[in-house]
C-alpha cells in the first residue's frame, strides 16, 4: 500500500492539533508556518476555553452550551457540527489537562471554571490570563515530541503562496516561499489542511497578531476555494487603543466582576475613583439587567458605541469608557487576571488595580472563513481541508467568548483524520501527477515576485495597507450603511488599481520582508472586498452584522449562509440554507432571560 | 525627561546587516514623536519611509514581531544595550538616540532578525513535554494541588525569547550552554504529576555538554527575563537534582 503524505499550513491551535492527529495515524506530515509555531497568534488568547463540565453544581450541560452557542450566534451556524463540538468539549479539556496545561485549580485539585459572556454558567477553564499561550504550548510540545521521533517535518519561516491544483481540480500540494532565501518551491501532498488563523490585518489595526492577514485564505479563494459568511466580523467591546495594535482587555476582566461605566456628567473632571456611585452610569447593567456586563460582544460593542456617539458620554469627550476592576480584591486580580492587567500597565504605564482602565471596541475575530462541509472540515476543492479561525463553521453570526479555542482544537482534531482517510482512499496519489503541474505553479509564483521586485511605480505598500485599514474600520465594522459599503468597495478597487503601481523600497533577494508584505497585501485587498460585498448584500441585522436601516433579523429572507466564489476574476455571492434541524430559531434578547 | 520640543522627534540608530556574513553598519533615523510610541512603531515608521537622517534612501529594517503584546517572544533585541522585547519598549522611557541592535548570541539573519532555532533544539533534547499515550479519550488528567499550579504556571509563561541566553556569560561561541529557559522548563515538567514519571530522563538530558553543570551562577538571566520567571530558583533546583542523580545514579529518589 502506498504511504500517503499530508501537509498542514499553520501552526496555531488548529494546525498543531491536526498535525498531532495525522502523526498519530502514522502518516508523515509537513508543517508550514510563517512564524515558529510556538509564536503563533493563539498565544494571545487570554480568557479561557469553554466546556460544559458542570463542575460548579449549577446544572450546566452540553445541551446548554450548545444552545448558548447557537443563540449567541443568532442562529446562523449549522447546528449539527456545533453540537458535536459541544459534546467533544469536555474531552478536549481532559486531553489538555493530561498534556500538562497549568489550568487554575480549586482547593480539591480540580479544574476551576469562570464565567464568560453570553452564558449564565461557569463554563470557562483557564490558566491565569494566558490560557491561549498555555494551550498552544501544550500542543507545541506534543508536536515537538512527534518531530523528534521523525514523524513531523517543520518548515518554519516559510509562507504559503498557493495550492498546486491539477487539471481535474484536485489539490496535489502547495507552493511556498522561504522567508530567508525568498526561494519559491513546491511540495507534494495528497491532502493539505489549512489552519492559517484570522484576518485582522485587513482592518489595519485590530487585536490580532501581525501575521493574521488572511492572505492564505484569499489565495485559496482566488484558486476556487469558496469562502463563507465573510461579512461576520466580531468587534470586541474592550480593547486598549494603540497605534500599532488594539490590545485586548479580555472578557475575563468582566467575568471576574469588572464593571463598565461612564460618569453621568460627561464633563466630570474628577479622578474616576472619587466619583460617587450615584454619579456613575453602569449602562450595561442598567440596559441588560439579566446578563449585565456579560452580554455578548456584539451587544456590548454597540452599547459602547451608543454611549460615545449618540449619548455623547465618552470619557472627556473621547471614544473611551471605563472598565473598572478596582473594587476586586488584589489577591483575586493577581491570581486570575495578572497577565492582562500587566499588559495594560506595561503598554500605558497606568496601574489598573487603582485606576479604572480606558477601553474602546476593536476588530477582533472573523466568524466567516473558508467554506467547509458539515461533516469533516473538507472545503469545496478535493484535497483541501480547513480548521480554526480561518474557516466558518462554528460561530454563526457572533462568536461567544472562549468558544474559539475549543472550535480550533475540535476542528483541527477532525481535519487530521479526515485528510488521512481521504489520502488513503485516493485512486492515484500525488506521486502520479505530472511534474509540469508543479512547475507551472512555481513559475506563476516566481513571476509574481519578479513583477513586484522590478515594478517602477510610485505606491508604497504600507500606505495602501493603512488606507485599506481605515476604510474597513470606518465602514465595515460596527455599523453598516449600504451607501458607505458601496463607497468602501469602490475605494478598495481604487487601491487595487494603485497596487499595480507599487514600488518596493527593498529589491534585494535575501529575507525581503517588504516583498512578502506586498504579496500579502494583494490578497488582503481581495478578501476585504469579500467582506464588504457580503455586508452590502445582507439587508438585515444579525449578530455582529448591524444595519440601522434594517434593524431586525430577517429569517424569512436571510437565514442563509453567504457563499462567495471567485470566477473569471469576479466575486460572486450565492446563498445556501442553514441547518437548523436541532434548535428552532427564536428571537435573541439579552435584556431578559432567554 | 526630554522637554516638550525635543519630544517632537525621536532619534533612532539601527545596526544594519543585510545578510548573515556581511559586516554590520549603523544608520540613523529621525522620526516623528507620538504618544505611547514603542520600538516596533519606530521600525514601522522606518519601513514606511526608509530614509536616513542625512536624507539617504535605504531599505526597510528587517525584524521579527507577531503578537505586539509581549507574549509570542519574537521581537527580542538589544535596545540601548539591553536585551528586551521591542514591542513593550516605550520610547518615552528610553534615552535618545535609541540604539537598536540584534541579539549577539544568535546568528543574525538580517538586521534585527536572528535565528533562535538552538533553543527549540534544546527543548527537544531535554524532552520538554508530557509523554501522553495518545489524544483519544482517556478521561481526566491527574489532580494537581493548587500550590503546584501556582509554582508551575509562572514557569509555563516562558516565551522562548532568548533574553536569558543573551545576558548569560556562559553562552558563547565556544560553549553550547542551553541557558536558563531550558532548565526552567525541565523543572516545570518534572513538577507535573505525570511529567514526574520521566524526571530522570530529563535530568540526564540536562547534564553533559552545554548542560546545567556549566551554570556559573551569574544571575543575569533572572533580571533580563521579561516574564519575571524565577530562573535562579529553577537553576538551583535542577542543579541539585543533577548532583543527586550523578552521585547516586538513577536510583536516587
Ligand atoms: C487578543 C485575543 C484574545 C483571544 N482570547 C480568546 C479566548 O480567551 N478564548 C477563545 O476561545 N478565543 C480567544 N481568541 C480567539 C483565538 O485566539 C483565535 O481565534 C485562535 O487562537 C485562532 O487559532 P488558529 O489555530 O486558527 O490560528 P493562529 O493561532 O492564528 O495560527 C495561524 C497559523 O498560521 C500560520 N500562517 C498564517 N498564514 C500563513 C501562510 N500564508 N503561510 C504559512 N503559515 C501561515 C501562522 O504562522 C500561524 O502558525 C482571542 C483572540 C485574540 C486576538
Ligand atoms: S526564561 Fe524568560 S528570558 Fe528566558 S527565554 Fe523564557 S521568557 Fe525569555
Ligand atoms: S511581538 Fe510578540 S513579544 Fe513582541
Amino acid at each position: 500500500m502506498r504511504q500517503p503524505k499530508i501537509i498542514v499550513v499553520g501552526g496555531g491551535l488548529a494546525g498543531l492539533m491536526a498535525t498531532i492527529r495525522v502523526a498519530e495515524a502514522g502518516v508523515p506530515v509537513d508543517l508550514f508556518s510563517i512564524v515558529p509555531v510556538k509564536r503563533s497568534h493563539s498565544v494571545c488568547a487570554q480568557g479561557g476555553i469553554n466546556a460544559a463540565k458542570n463542575q460548579k453544581g449549577e446544572g450546566d450541560s452540553i445541551a446548554k452550551h450548545f444552545d448558548d452557542t447557537i443563540y449567541g450566534g443568532d442562529f446562523l451556524a449549522n447546528q449539527p457540527l456545533v453540537k458535536r463540538m459541544c459534546e467533544a468539549a469536555p474531552g478536549i479539556i481532559d486531553l489538555l489537562d493530561r498534556m500538562g496545561v497549568m489550568f487554575n485549580r480549586t482547593p480539591e485539585g480540580l479544574l476551576d471554571y469562570r464565567r464568560f459572556g453570553g452564558t449564565l454558567y461557569h463554563r470557562t477553564a483557564f490558566a491565569g490570563a494566558t490560557t491561549g499561550q498555555q494551550l498552544l504550548y501544550a500542543l507545541d510540545e506534543q508536536v515537538r515530541r512527534h518531530e523528534s521521533e521523525g514523524k513531523v517535518q517543520k518548515y518554519e519561516g516559510a509562507t504559503f503562496l498557493s495550492a498546486v491544483i491539477d487539471d481535474s481540480g484536485v489539490c496535489r500540494g502547495i507552493c511556498s516561499m522561504d522567508l530567508r532565501s525568498m526561494e519559491v518551491t513546491t511540495h507534494a501532498a495528497d491532502a493539505v489542511i489549512f489552519a492559517t488563523g484570522g484576518i485582522g490585518a485587513i482592518f489595519g489595526r485590530s487585536t490580532n497578531s501581525v501575521v493574521c492577514t488572511g492572505s492564505a485564505q484569499s489565495a485559496l479563494f482566488q484558486q476556487g476555494v469558496d469562502y463563507a459568511n465573510g461579512e461576520f466580523i466580531q468587534v470586541h467591546p474592550t480593547a486598549i487603543p494603540g497605534e500599532d495594535k488594539l490590545r485586548l482587555m479580555s472578557e475575563s476582566a468582566r467575568g471576574e466582576g469588572g464593571r463598565v461605566w461612564v460618569p453621568k456628567n460627561p464633563n466630570d473632571q474628577r479622578p474616576p475613583r472619587t466619583i460617587p456611585e450615584g454619579e456613575r452610569f453602569y449602562f450595561l447593567e442598567e440596559w441588560y439587567p439579566k446578563y449585565g456586563n456579560l452580554v455578548p460582544r456584539d451587544i456590548a460593542t454597540r452599547a459602547i458605541h451608543r454611549i460615545v456617539y449618540q449619548e455623547h458620554l465618552g470619557l472627556h469627550g473621547k471614544a473611551a469608557v471605563y472598565l473598572d476592576v478596582t473594587h476586586i480584591p488584589r489577591e483575586t486580580l493577581d491570581r486570575k487576571l495578572e497577565g492582562i492587567l500587566e499588559i495594560y500597565e506595561k503598554f500605558l504605564g497606568v496601574d489598573p488595580h487603582v485606576e479604572p482602565m480606558q477601553v474602546f471596541p476593536a476588530m477582533h475575530y472573523t466568524m466567516g472563513g473558508i467554506w467547509i462541509n458539515g461533516q469533516d472540515q473538507a472545503t469545496s476543492v478535493p484535497g483541501i481541508y480547513a480548521a480554526g479561525e480561518c474557516e466558518y463553521q462554528y460561530h454563526g453570526a457572533n462568536r461567544l467568548g472562549a468558544n474559539s479555542l475549543v472550535s480550533c482544537i475540535f476542528g483541527g482534531g477532525l481535519a487530521g483524520p479526515a485528510a488521512v482517510k481521504y489520502a488513503a482512499n485516493l485512486q492515484t496519489g500525488t506521486e502520479a501527477v505530472s511534474s509540469t503541474v508543479f512547475e507551472n505553479e512555481k513559475k506563476r509564483q516566481q513571476e509574481k515576485n519578479q513583477m513586484l521586485i522590478s515594478n517602477q511605480g510610485s505606491e508604497n505598500p504600507i500606505t495602501i495597507w493603512r488606507e485599506l485599514g481605515d476604510i474597513m474600520t470606518e465602514h465595515v465594522t460596527v455599523t453598516r450603511i449600504n451607501k458607505n459599503l458601496e463607497l468602501a468597495d469602490s475605494k478598495i478597487r481604487d487601491l487595487q488599481a494603485r497596487y499595480h503601481k507599487i514600488n518596493l523600497s527593498d529589491r534585494t533577494k535575501w529575507s525581503n520582508q517588504t516583498l512578502n508584505f506586498a504579496r500579502e497585501l494583494e490578497n488582503m485587498l481581495v478578501l476585504a472586498r469579500v467582506v464588504t460585498l457580503g455586508a452590502l448584500q445582507r439587508n438585515e441585522s444579525r449578530g455582529a452584522h448591524y444595519k440601522p436601516d434594517f434593524p431586525e433579523r430577517d429569517d424569512a429572507n436571510w437565514l442563509k449562509t453567504t457563499r462567495a466564489r471567485f470566477s473569471d476574476g469576479e466575486i460572486q455571492l450565492t446563498y445556501e440554507p442553514v441547518d437548523i434541524s436541532q434548535i428552532p430559531p427564536r428571537p435573541r434578547r439579552y435584556d431578559a432571560a432567554k | 525627561m526630554p522637554n516638550k520640543t525635543d519630544k517632537k522627534e525621536v532619534l533612532v540608530k539601527v545596526k544594519r546587516q543585510s545578510a548573515p556574513k556581511v559586516s554590520p553598519h549603523w544608520e540613523e533615523f529621525r522620526l516623528q514623536w507620538r504618544p505611547y510610541m514603542n520600538v516596533i512603531i519606530c521600525l514601522r515608521d522606518i519601513s514606511e519611509n526608509p530614509v536616513t537622517s542625512d536624507g539617504r534612501p535605504t531599505t526597510p529594517v528587517s525584524y521579527d514581531s507577531n503578537c505586539l503584546e509581549e507574549v509570542c517572544g519574537s521581537c527580542a533585541m538589544l535596545i540601548n544595550g539591553k536585551a528586551r522585547m521591542a514591542c513593550s519598549a516605550l520610547v518615552d522611557q528610553l534615552d535618545q538616540p535609541i540604539r537598536i541592535e540584534p541579539l549577539t548570541k544568535f546568528p543574525v539573519v538580517r538586521d534585527l532578525s536572528v535565528d533562535r532555532q538552538f533553543m527549540f533544539e534544546s527543548l527537544k533534547r531535554v524532552k520538554a513535554w508530557i509523554p501522553i499515550d495518545g489524544t483519544y479519550d482517556l478521561g481526566e488528567g491527574p489532580r494537581v494541588p493548587p500550590e503546584i499550579q501556582e509554582k508551575g504556571y509562572p514557569l509555563s509563561r516562558c516565551i522562548t525569547c532568548g533574553n536569558c541566553l543573551e545576558v548569560c556569560p556562559q553562552v558563547n561561541e565556544h560553549n553550547p550552554f542551553m541557558g536558563a529557559a531550558i532548565f526552567s522548563q525541565v523543572r516545570l515538567f518534572n513538577m507535573h504529576p505525570t511529567g514526574k514519571m520521566h524526571a530522570k530522563e530529563r535530568i540526564a538530558a540536562a547534564m553533559g555538554n552545554g548542560g546545567i553543570e556549566d551554570c556559573a551562577n551569574a544571575q543575569n538571566c533572572v533580571v533580563a527575563c521579561p516574564k519575571g520567571i524565577p530562573l535562579t530558583e529553577s537553576l538551583a533546583e535542577i542543579n541539585r537534582e543533577a548532583w543527586k542523580q550523578s552521585l547516586f545514579g538513577w536510583l536516587a529518589g
